[in-house]
């Protein structure tokens, strides 16, 4: 297939599933915000912005900025709207490869974007809304599309950008210390009753993070969605090695995957910032090396401002 | 949002129209939206309960429980006095429960006569003689209090048997943060979402002894019950099983449910079913809800269920009579919350005091909940009062009489329109053997009809959310202790990060 098409569909899987991301993320972080005081507002929306990976542009960012800027500017691939847009634009390039249903979810999705109030009360509909919708494009791929090679770069970008998403809400949790507990951690993942079901009576901050990082069952988990990475690239390129691998972006996610499921730790906690720090950039690098060789294209594009 | 006066003490407005500082919040928030927009938002709140199933049963149709966007607030030294008082009368109530199915040295003591006890349509022989695993018999409770025109708390009636509403306490604040976001900022509300894990570990702690990870069921009687909502959110909310009779067998003593794995053992059944279904062998022979040999199982100590059978006769309106005296016979203690004046029907002078006045007063049947068979005097026809005269002629140990109490109100949208409604408040709580805990809050029933005081929800009641305030910051936010990590001190536990090719150089030097 055409490196072009590939990308385009590679990028709408990442982007699709960015918006579900940040969408989540936006929802349960939304309330928590709502109830602090205006400046510890202001300041905890611009490290949230910070996670997101973006920088406030001037001193006075609050609430309604953040809200504009994960939610609806359509500038921005941070923000929801922009992501979506985003996937719609990749979906028009790829039109004649694309399902039609695909298409026509995404062209949708990207007419209903305006419609939307954009104070607090409607942004939790708007979030509700797009975790509609991206399901309803991801199921829509995942049923009308053959699963050929065209199939397998979708789901590796939506592979990809779950395992980011996922170490982004980990790391949300650093900023938002006051009184963001770990359930709420897990509502954002859509994770609360599968956790429940799955630890029982075990409660705290440690089981939560486990389960969000390194579950082996839980779709959402950051090491199921390497995993899930993992096999696309092997799909992709089946040509097998006696030993190590040619393919970077199969060692860059293969070696960050193994390195969490077989990492040993009494102190989960404390280390988790490095953790997620070293998924997301393995996630970038992933998407570097795939690009050169794949799409073999000189501009590449990433991951919108990088805030270490 | 003005509210007219009635004779009733409303919550929200002083008798001189301005909202009580409690309230500043939520007033400030609700003036600053039109009209259009409150109807809006509580459209859309009444929508997404719908859509996320929150409803209760009624003749055989689901229906969304209504959520008025006014919440009822509660200042922190108001509900000090209330947790009080509802964790004493628990206290008191389990006393007198073991007691009654035990030695009965409260009737010996002669503080509540013996036939009042044995009479109770809920005194369950069945159920005599042993002290149930774990030691716990009410570890659910929901003590409905009002309040009365003056202002004071008084408990209505005790529900130590199934006391249910909880659901709708976790899912009302999470459809109010997200339908009058506005009203939370700058204040601390203290939070409900640690229920399921309270509920959970008391259970857990129950459980018969020499059991290391005791499992714990919820029973239910099946998705016609009024409640299923909530036996399916309580039990995912723990996540443990929620299992009808027919997934249970009786074997030893022991009880076991039956599982893909084979019969896994079930050591504490957290019971949703009223106790005539609960074991055929024992109650009603024509019973499928409930699971054979379960009483027995009990009895043997093999198994934990919560609340414990036979606790019905503790919400027998009569002994609600004489709560204060076993407050005062078990615990040595004044009553906090005091009762709502009662009539003994039994005794002549009372009731013919009574009969005379069956016009001015409440009548209720001593075992009934739900608002079933209550009667209001002043709103009952000529008929209705005459029939339930010969009724309570005929059996007087089946009533009694309270004076109608005017509830107090809070304002309650309306149509388009705000006005004072009725409410009474449920606080729930928790009794894990050693300390009971009382939920901050609890469900707060509304009477959506003008001027009606029955605020069952089977009777055209509503519920608002209930909001306690916490007097400092100290009390409330639920953060578990955790080590303060800047992003600069942590500890680095990856691989040194290195391009490949710089490594390989270095090895061809």
């Amino acid at each position: 297939m055409l490196s072009r098409i590939a990308e385009s569909l590679f990028w709408i899987g990442r982007y699709v599933e960015r918006a579900d991301g940040t969408a989540r993320i936006l929802d349960v972080h939304l309330e928590r915000l709502n109830h602090l005081p205006m400046e510890e507002q202001r300041s905890v929306a611009q490290e949230l912005l910070a996670v997101m990976g973006a920088r406030a542009q001037s001193e006075d960012f609050g609430l309604p900025e953040l809200l504009n800027a994960l939610a609806y500017d359509k500038q921005s691939a941070t923000s929801i709207a922009g992501s979506l847009g985003a996937a719609r634009e990749n979906a028009r390039r790829a039109r004649e490869t694309v399902s039609s249903g695909l298409w026509e979810s995404l062209n949708t999705t990207y007419y209903g974007l305006n419609q939307h109030r954009k104070d607090v009360v409607g942004t939790y509909r708007f979030c509700n809304w797009v975790l509609e919708r991206t399901a309803m494009v991801s199921g829509l791929a995942d049923t009308t599309v053959s699963h050929d090679e065209s199939w397998q770069f979708l789901v590796l970008g939506r592979s990809l950008e779950r395992a980011d998403m996922t170490a982004r809400m980990l790391s949300t949790r650093d900023v938002l210390s006051a009184g963001m507990s770990w359930v709420n951690m897990l509502r954002c993942a859509g994770a609360y009753e599968s956790f429940l079901r799955t630890r029982r009576a075990a409660f705290g901050d440690q089981h939560a993070a486990e389960f969000l990082l390194l579950d082996r069952l839980f779709p959402r988990s950051i090491v199921y969605a390497l995993r899930d990475a993992d096999e696309c690239l092997a799909k992709l390129d089946p040509s097998a090695q006696r030993v190590g691998f040619i393919n970077d972006a199969r060692r860059i996610v293969g070696q960050a995957r193994t390195f969490l499921e077989f990492h040993r730790t009494d102190d989960l906690m404390s280390e988790l910032p490095e953790h997620m720090e070293r998924v997301q950039k393995a996630v970038s690098q992933a998407s570097d090396a795939i690009s050169r060789k794949y799409f073999n294209q000189a501009d590449e594009l990433a991951w919108v401002g990088e805030v270490s | 949002m003005a509210a007219e006066r009635t004779g009733a003490y409303d919550e929200m407005f002083t008798p001189g129209q301005e909202p009580r500082k409690s309230y500043g919040q939520v007033a400030g928030a609700l003036r600053e939206l039109s009209l259009a927009d409150v109807t809006a938002r509580a459209d859309s709140m009444a929508r997404t309960f719908l859509d996320r199933g929150v409803t209760f049963d009624f003749a055989g149709e689901e229906r969304p429980f209504p959520l008025d966007i006014v919440p009822r607030v509660i200042p922190a030294d108001e509900w000090t006095v209330l947790e009080q008082g509802v964790a004493q009368r628990v206290r008191a109530l389990e006393a007198f429960l073991n007691d009654v199915y035990d030695k009965m040295a409260v009737v010996t003591d002669g503080v509540i006569p013996r036939q009042l006890v044995t009479t109770s349509a809920h005194f369950h022989r069945q159920v005599h003689g042993f002290e149930p695993a774990g030691g716990v018999r009410v570890h659910i409770s929901g003590i409905d209090v009002v309040r009365d025109a003056a202002g004071t708390f008084r408990v209505l009636e005790d529900n130590v048997r199934v006391p249910s509403g909880v659901s709708y306490v976790l899912e009302n604040r999470r459809a109010m943060a997200k339908g009058l976001p506005e009203a939370f900022g700058q204040q601390l509300i203290r939070p409900v979402e640690e229920y399921p894990r309270r509920l959970l570990s008391a259970l857990r702690k129950t459980a018969p002894s020499g059991v290391d990870d005791p499992t714990v069921v919820v029973l239910t009687p099946g998705v016609f019950n009024s409640a299923y909502f909530e036996h399916t959110l309580l039990a995912g909310l723990m996540g443990v099983e929620l299992v009808e009779g027919r997934d249970l067998i009786c074997r030893g003593n022991r009880v076991y449910m039956r599982t893909t794995a084979g019969e896994q053992r079930v050591d504490v059944i957290y019971k949703r079913i009223d106790d005539e279904f609960l074991d055929p062998l024992q109650f009603r022979a024509d019973s499928m809800l409930g699971c054979p040999g379960l009483v027995n199982a009990a009895r043997a100590g093999g198994v934990t269920i919560a609340n414990a059978v036979g606790n019905g006769v503790a919400d027998d309106k009569l002994v609600y009579s004489y709560v204060p005296d076993l407050i005062r016979y078990y615990l040595n203690e004044e009553p906090v919350i005091a009762n709502v004046d009662t009539f003994r029907l039994e005794e002549k002078e009372a009731r013919e005091e009574v009969l005379d006045r069956l016009d001015e007063l409440v009548v209720k049947p001593v075992d009934g909940s739900g608002g079933k068979g209550l009667v209001i005097g002043p709103d009952a026809s000529k008929e209705e009062l005459a029939a339930l005269r010969k009724r309570v002629v005929a059996d007087p140990r089946g009533w009694i009489a309270q004076p109608v109490l005017q509830l107090s109100t809070v304002p309650t949208l309306s149509g388009d329109k705000f006005g004072p409604r009725h409410v009474d408040l449920r606080p729930f709580a928790v009794n894990d053997g050693d300390d009971v805990w009382v939920l901050p809050g609890g469900l707060t029933r509304v009477a959506l009809k003008e001027g009606s005081l029955i605020v069952n929800s089977s009777q055209g009641g509503g519920s608002k959310d209930t909001w306690v305030l916490a007097d400092s910051p100290e009390v409330p936010v639920e953060t578990l202790p955790r080590p303060a990590i800047t992003v600069r001190e942590r500890v680095s536990v990856w691989p040194v990060e290195s391009n490949w090719r710089d490594s390989q150089k270095e090895q061809q030097q």
